[in-house]
């Protein structure tokens, strides 16, 4: 119970903290599905207070350990102990209802209503007492929010603090964190740490996922390293190198995207030109004068928090939104108009696109991996006159699978049953495969593991090596550093200027990325 | 505090039951006869009488069996087009409307040159029949992809139009003048009739079956080989997909409507030069209705459709000779199609979810 009042958990020393009886405790947990054996015969052990990381790469059982201890799933073997007893987690209303609360890595918030009556869907108490509550819990915690704003109107990071002050206001002595960090800008995590900290101090347990090894280490007392299935072993972070954290959880070295200089002498591939859209959604962001250009040997980073505008210029980059034909030379590829042309004909012109949904975007669920290059590589020679041609299709997904290492059951296995890096990989290899001259790609690594993310950015420095022009969008900053060779910074439908990776640094960017387009241009001003 | 809680709660099932699947029509189907037993039973017949009537006397000759080709021709043909667009998320509800306008269409031909007998009046019939039921769904497609209107609402309102046109045209332009009033138009000279496909032998069945064959072959070679159905199939299950690829939204819409169109004004022609041989009020007893049914049981498949659309003339012919065998009422086909239809939808939620015991025993939380 969180009460502001007393005086008990104010402190909670390391002395206690590691001796105190264990909160929750799992015993040889175990779940199986039809494929795969997700969690075997795991062991851990949360006590009150502690931040307690669970690091580990896609696929490695993170998610089905939190969804066995959220009451999303059963285990099929293993006791799952709280306070010493032994309980079963029949559903999330179980959960809660035993003091365990969970901030998930999408937020369920309705746009339409304040955040007071988000919050009172599961809270009880009336609105007015509700909103008090909510301001209290806000200042108590260093979450500023105010209660009766639109939820639509709020960023990102607002949103965040709406989940977790709901999940505090239901007092609850863990709080489990899906990978809170992969949606926010660098000044807000800031802030979520500086809250972690104090919720900590309260006695108030945390379960913290992520494969951020950095973040890790800065906030966490413990880390629990899952690979695949099992448990790799418990490390203070603090204490551990960065290198020996990716070595227990990818099981060797990460390897970095060899990076040569760009030459910019190259041949424009893509020019955006003062595009302005106004989206139809009226919680988006427009897009307001957005003008670039991207030569052949460079990689073009466009950084920004998500939902301020890189979904609709992404859309309107691939060709799944096009621009009426008078504004057609808005967007231009090899000098030629392209802005009103639908997404198959920019594809047999050389640009390929990555969007960052893999699942019903990227790629059909229900449909085989065989099916699916069906979807953008049908040039490839799989079609003739208007049949199917299979071997040719088959081959083709063989030959993806095989150069992205893409983990699967074949290529008959279906796309939902690939882990999300392993679809990733498996998308950005058929887009690959159509040798594209010009290359759009959203979100490369998002939500995928470091091994992944690795092998992902190494291809993408490759085909910039050949010649070829990439644009890159990203909510990672050390991404867009470490593969970008001049980056802008999106801010509520607008674009900065852009500048060269290497003449600015993550501060500025981070500066830019909450509206402060001059931040990295000081010099220039002066 | 304890607190058990035995309900049953429905869970979706982390992947789709492919022995479920199976068994949905195999459920549908004993599940609907079950019902029909009881319930005609309760209505005073003889269950035994019944389920003969229904399901063995419908093969015991040669014109029973020559009926129910002819009953399940149209129904399969519908389907097979429907089918397409139902695959695509396409809802067309209109093939009664468009069957209509396809008889209407076709029967111009032979009402205009009444003692024609060339070879080319049928070949004519069906081209124009077919296009006419394929130009009413077209209206449908234009109203979709220009004004954005729900296509399940214009099909569903072109249908009473093409019900009150049939009306007019039997009852005025193309009466008989020689019949006496009645509203029918004149008889179809012989050149205009499909031809039977066992001639003598007293059994209806005609040309019409061999078109569904040849129709229904096409579909299934088409469905599992042409890029063109593997376009509408991602438009169906994955819009955003389809828009990531470039495949274009409105020629999905088109496709669809299109030769669901053409199908049912095929089988309107069917009609009208088949066992018919006219132009009247009533041509079908609801085919295009019945043949959603019949596409849904046939899950979509050509060759399933073919299966599906057999077992509902199976209940179209039995019912028939069940309700003078055993005394069964009228309207005992359109609830046979009902039953049908509800158990189908029931089955197919136990192959997305699963039922389970919710046996919750949490211990309560320390206040």
């Amino acid at each position: 119970m969180i009460d502001p009042a007393k005086p008990r958990n104010d402190a909670v020393g390391d002395a206690e903290r590691t001796c105190s009886p264990a909160l929750l405790e799992m015993i040889g947990i175990t779940k199986c599905y039809p494929a795969v054996v997700a969690n075997d015969g795991i062991d851990l052990q949360v006590r009150p207070g502690e931040i307690h990381a669970i690091l580990g790469e896609n696929g490695a059982g993170k998610s089905t350990l939190m969804k066995l201890i959220f009451g999303v799933a059963t285990p099929d073997g293993g006791e799952i102990r709280w306070k010493g007893q032994p309980v079963s987690m029949e559903n999330p209303a179980t959960a809660r209802s035993l003091g365990i609360g969970m901030v998930f890595q999408h937020f369920s918030l309705f746009e339409t209503v304040s955040i007071t009556e988000n919050i009172s869907l599961t809270v009880p108490g009336t609105l007015q007492d509700l909103s008090g509550r909510i301001r209290r819990m806000s200042e108590e915690f260093g979450l500023p929010i105010n209660p009766d704003a639109l939820v639509h109107n709020l960023s990102v990071g607002e949103r965040q603090r709406v989940e977790i002050i709901r999940c505090l206001l239901q007092e609850p002595e863990l709080l489990i964190l899906d990978e809170p960090t992969s949606v926010l800008p660098l000044p807000y995590v800031r802030q979520l740490f500086a809250t972690l900290r104090r919720l900590a101090e309260r006695g108030i347990a945390i379960l913290y996922i992520s494969h951020k090894l950095e973040e890790i280490r800065e906030i966490c007392h413990r880390a629990t390293i899952l690979r695949q299935g099992r448990v790799r072993g418990t490390v203070d972070p603090a204490r551990t190198s960065a290198s020996e954290l990716a070595r227990m959880m990818i099981g060797r070295e990460i390897p970095h995207a060899r990076h040569k200089r760009a030459s910019r002498s190259g041949r424009v591939h893509l020019r955006v030109a003062d595009l302005s859209y106004n989206d139809p959604d009226p919680h988006s962001v427009d897009l307001k004068q957005i003008s670039f250009e991207v030569r052949a040997g460079e990689v073009f980073g466009i950084a920004g928090v998500s939902g301020n505008g890189q979904f609709a210029l992404a859309r309107l980059l691939s060709g799944e939104e096009t621009l009426p034909a008078e504004e057609s030379g808005r967007i231009v590829l090899f000098d030629k108009p392209i802005g009103s042309m639908g997404a198959e004909d920019r594809r047999a012109r050389g640009l390929a696109f990555v969007p960052e949904e893999r699942i019903g975007r990227g790629a059909v669920p229900d449909l085989s991996l065989s099916q699916n290059v069906l979807l953008t590589g049908h040039r490839k020679g799989m079609v003739r006159r208007g049949f199917i041609r299979r071997r040719q299709r088959d081959r083709f997904a063989e030959r993806c699978i095989d150069e992205m290492d893409v983990r699967c059951a074949g290529h008959r296995a279906p796309a939902t049953s690939l882990s999300g890096g392993n679809l990733q990989k498996f998308i950005v290899g058929r887009e690959l495969l159509l040798e594209p001259t010009t290359f759009v790609v959203s979100q490369p690594t998002w939500g995928i593991d470091v091994g992944a993310a690795a092998l992902v950015r190494q291809r993408l420095v490759d085909l910039r090596d050949a010649g070829n022009a990439i644009v890159v969008i990203s909510e990672e900053l050390e991404e867009l550093f470490e593969i970008s060779d001049r980056m802008a910074v999106m801010y509520e439908g607008r674009m900065s200027v852009p500048v060269a990776t290497t003449s600015v640094r993550p501060e500025q960017v981070g500066q830019m990325m909450i509206g402060h387009f001059d931040a990295a241009a000081p010099r220039q001003t002066a | 505090m304890m607190t058990p809680m035995p309900a049953w709660r429905m869970v979706p099932r982390e992947q789709p039951a492919v022995k479920a699947l199976a068994a949905v029509p195999l459920v549908t189907i004993g599940l609907t006869i079950l019902c029909s037993v009881i319930l005609f039973t309760a209505l005073g017949s003889s269950p035994s009488v019944v389920l003969y009537n229904f399901f063995v006397d419908p093969f015991t000759s040669a014109y029973n069996i020559g009926e129910l080709l002819i009953k399940a021709s149209p129904l399969i043909l519908i389907a097979q087009g429907l089918a397409i667009g139902f695959r695509a998320r396409i809802w067309n509800i209109g093939a009664e409307g468009q069957l209509t306008i396809g008889a209407i269409a076709a029967s111009l031909i032979p009402i205009t040159w009444s003692r024609s007998e060339s070879a080319l009046i049928l070949p004519a019939m069906i081209l124009l029949g077919a296009t006419a039921g394929l130009a009413w769904a077209g209206i449908a497609a234009f109203f979709r992809t220009r004004y954005n209107a729900n296509e399940i609402i214009v099909t569903l309102m072109l249908n009473q139009i093409a019900f009150q046109l049939l009306y007019y045209l039997v009852t005025g332009p193309l009466r008989d003048p020689m019949g006496f009033n009645f509203p029918q138009s004149a008889p179809f000279p012989d050149a205009a009739l499909y031809p039977p496909l066992f001639s003598g032998a007293g059994v209806r069945a005609n040309l019409s079956v061999l078109i569904t064959i040849l129709v229904s072959l096409a579909a299934w070679i088409l469905v599992s080989k042409s890029f063109s159905s593997f376009r509408l199939l991602v438009g169906g299950i994955a819009p955003n997909a389809a828009r990531y690829a470039g495949f274009s939204g409105s020629r999905a819409i088109w496709i669809s409507l299109l030769v669901g169109g053409a199908a049912a004004g095929l089988a309107g022609v069917g009609e009208i030069a088949g066992p018919i041989g006219k132009l009247q009020r009533i041509l079908s007893p609801g085919y295009g209705f019945a043949a959603i049914i019949v596409a849904f049981l046939g899950g979509l498949h050509p060759l399933g459709i073919v299966m599906a659309g057999l077992f509902m003339a199976v209940i179209y012919i039995g019912s028939d000779s069940a309700m003078l065998a055993a005394d069964i009422p009228t309207s005992a086909p359109v609830v046979f199609q009902g039953f049908i239809l509800v158990f189908y939808l029931a089955a197919h939620v136990f192959v997305r979810y699963e039922f389970r015991r919710g046996s919750s025993l949490a211990p309560g939380r320390r206040t």
